[in-house]
């Protein structure tokens, strides 16, 4: 019995020691190329900086290109926040009638919900589109962009929540005079608030990580997002490591919050869609 | 307080047995008037407003790809030129590989995290106290950006100074040029997509792991089997549903998959990890936008061709077990 705890005690050390060898040790290289000075950083050592220069760092990083990455935080708030907001809204109401009254039509959705999921958009006719509404290269065409390409697994994890509320309850509002959108959004929307959480945690996390929609449908450094920020540092500072890694860093703290208060939920959402899927 | 109640807590309180048993024949009793109100209550006009941007914006383009696909296109105007550019695709040397290494890079990628993910989800569902701080830690990097990872271990990877090599060389190992070396830069970024995405996998397989009923592994200690024995017969097939769901999430990202590599190598050195979302983009960046779409309907049929066909094979399993 002994050597059974033991050896149990032994892997875990081991398996500990593995994971933070492999999935920390890069965060922490972040985080220290970042406090260094351009000289010290420039070595690519992983090592204590010899002077903490993060308040420099973060001062230097901001000034950058005019304060290209305060526009970039301003743009992927706004982006996010809108772009989730609308996906709340409209996919709660979808995947409500989805579930709510099966048939021919319900069909159909669930059938454009899967390819959404599955069918990697077309880039250039999206441009093309975009153009003809005079939405290209702005934030309203990209939140649109956003929100289409989120909706298939937004409906998913709202028509699943739907499923585990009674429809005695839709009943008796009906009784009670109460129908259709009013119905919707002063009885059901409310009892949505655990999905709705989950839903708003992990689009946001997609919408505001995201780098290949901003990169077609937002060139341009004047209104760039985060993530735009991070390549185009990425070719004017490759001298400059501890501003690149600082840039790093800040755009890495966001998510890093969500996930240290939220864990559970944004698990729960990425697992749940998938599984559904 | 109607926010506060949660959908289990109605439950009971609604009158289950009645109204909710009789579903079907309800629907015939019903009059005119109730269908009436049905269709009012979960009216069509509730999928109007996403079915305009998805229909816009996703549904559109998707189509009218097809058409452009056919022509030299400068998004101002077209001239049809029948299949020459996917005839571009499937000869020109760069396309090809582009091709070829969506395929490699999908399949590593998601062999990889099925392997991986399955093998730590059994180590985190097992008696180890620290379990909930490692699964953190490996499913974080999910949640970080792409291009910041990237950046990240381009910097790690680098062949003289990097994290990498330098360890590498104290136990006596000469590091190769993981991103200068074409016939180690896809391999080199497929382990870093591994890296990142891995955590998914593994959480998936937890939540798999953790729904099989205690009872099954209990009958295999009674009957004096070994840990092997309930892995091979009892998590293994059980989990399955969790594998096909990782098999065809990493699937589908891997084949669209462009960011890391773009950020890591840029598809190169030469071609040698171009993919074809990569070779989309700098076919775009260079103006030519038909063969770009080429490139966009040939992605969707690859696309199709595997995952449909999977997904009605997975699910006509998942149906059977």
């Amino acid at each position: 019995m002994r050597t059974k705890t033991l050896r149990s005690v032994s892997l875990e050390v081991v398996a500990i020691l593995v994971a933070l060898v492999v999935f920390v040790v890069p965060f922490v290289f972040m985080f220290l190329t970042a406090s260094k000075d351009e000289f010290e950083s420039a070595d690519l050592k992983f090592s204590l900086p010899t002077d903490w220069a993060v308040v420099d760092n973060i001062k230097e990083a901001f000034a950058a290109r005019d304060g290209m990455l305060l526009t970039a935080f301003k743009n992927s708030t706004i982006l996010t926040v809108v772009s989730v907001a609308i996906l709340v809204v409209l996919c709660s109401m979808v995947g409500y009638v989805i579930q709510r009254r099966p048939g021919r039509v319900a069909n159909l959705a669930n059938i454009l919900v899967i390819s959404g999921l599955i069918i990697p958009p077309a880039v250039v006719p999206t441009i093309w589109v975009l153009q003809q509404m005079h939405l290209f290269k702005t934030l309203p065409g990209l939140i649109l962009v956003e929100v289409a390409y989120q909706m298939a697994f937004c409906v998913l994890l709202f028509r699943a929540f739907v499923a585990a509320i009674p429809r005695e309850l839709d009943e008796a509002a009906m009784i009670d005079g109460c129908t259709g959108l009013n119905l919707f959004f002063r009885v059901i929307f409310p009892l949505l608030r655990p999905v709705t959480i989950t839903v708003i945690l992990t689009s946001s996390v997609f919408i505001y990580s995201d780098f290949v929609n901003p990169l077609y449908f937002l060139p341009g450094d004047e209104n760039a997002t985060v993530q735009l920020t991070l390549f185009n540092f990425l070719s004017q500072f490759s001298t400059q490591y501890n501003l690149l890694f600082m840039d790093i860093v800040l755009v890495t703290l966001p998510p890093l919050v969500l996930f240290i208060f939220f864990n559970r939920k944004i698990v729960a959402g990425m697992t749940s869609g998938a599984v559904k899927g | 307080m109607v926010t506060s109640v949660t959908p289990s807590q109605t439950r009971t309180t609604g009158p289950r047995g009645d109204a909710g048993a009789g579903r079907p024949t309800r629907k015939q009793a019903r009059s005119g008037g109730a269908r009436n109100l049905r269709a009012r209550t979960y009216s069509y006009w509730f999928y109007a407003p996403a079915a305009v941007i998805y229909g816009l914006i996703f549904l559109v383009p998707t189509v009218i790809a097809f058409y452009y696909s056919l022509t030299r296109w400068t998004l101002f105007d077209s001239e049809f030129i029948g299949l020459d550019n996917f005839r571009q695709f499937f000869s020109e040397q760069s396309l090809v590989s582009g091709l070829k290494n969506t395929l490699i890079y999908a399949v590593l990628t998601s062999g990889l995290k099925v392997v991986l993910g399955m093998l730590f989800a059994v180590l985190l569902t097992g008696p180890i106290r620290s379990r909930g701080l490692l699964r953190s830690v490996v499913f974080f990097p999910v949640l970080v950006s792409t291009v910041a990872v990237g950046i990240t271990f381009s910097v790690l990877l680098q062949p003289d100074f990097g994290l990498v090599a330098t360890v590498l060389s104290k136990v006596g190992i000469t590091s190769p040029d993981w991103l200068g070396d074409p016939s180690l830069a896809l391999l080199s970024v497929a382990l870093v997509d591994v890296w990142k995405g891995v955590g998914l996998a593994t959480l998936i397989y937890i939540a798999g792991i953790l729904a099989i009923p205690k009872d099954y592994y209990e009958a295999v200690d009674v009957d004096g089997g070994s840990a092997w024995t309930k892995f091979r017969n009892i998590t293994l097939p059980l989990a399955r549903p969790a594998t096909f769901t990782v098999i065809l999430l990493s699937l589908i990202g891997g084949l669209r998959s462009f960011d890391l590599i773009w950020t890591m190598t840029g598809g190169g050195p030469g071609f040698s990890s171009d993919v074809i979302a990569s070779v989309i983009y700098k076919q775009y960046q260079a103006g030519f936008y038909g063969l770009a779409t080429a490139g966009n309907v040939v992605l969707f049929v690859m696309v199709s061709l595997i995952i449909f066909p999977l997904f009605r094979y997975f699910n006509s399993k998942e149906v059977e077990s």
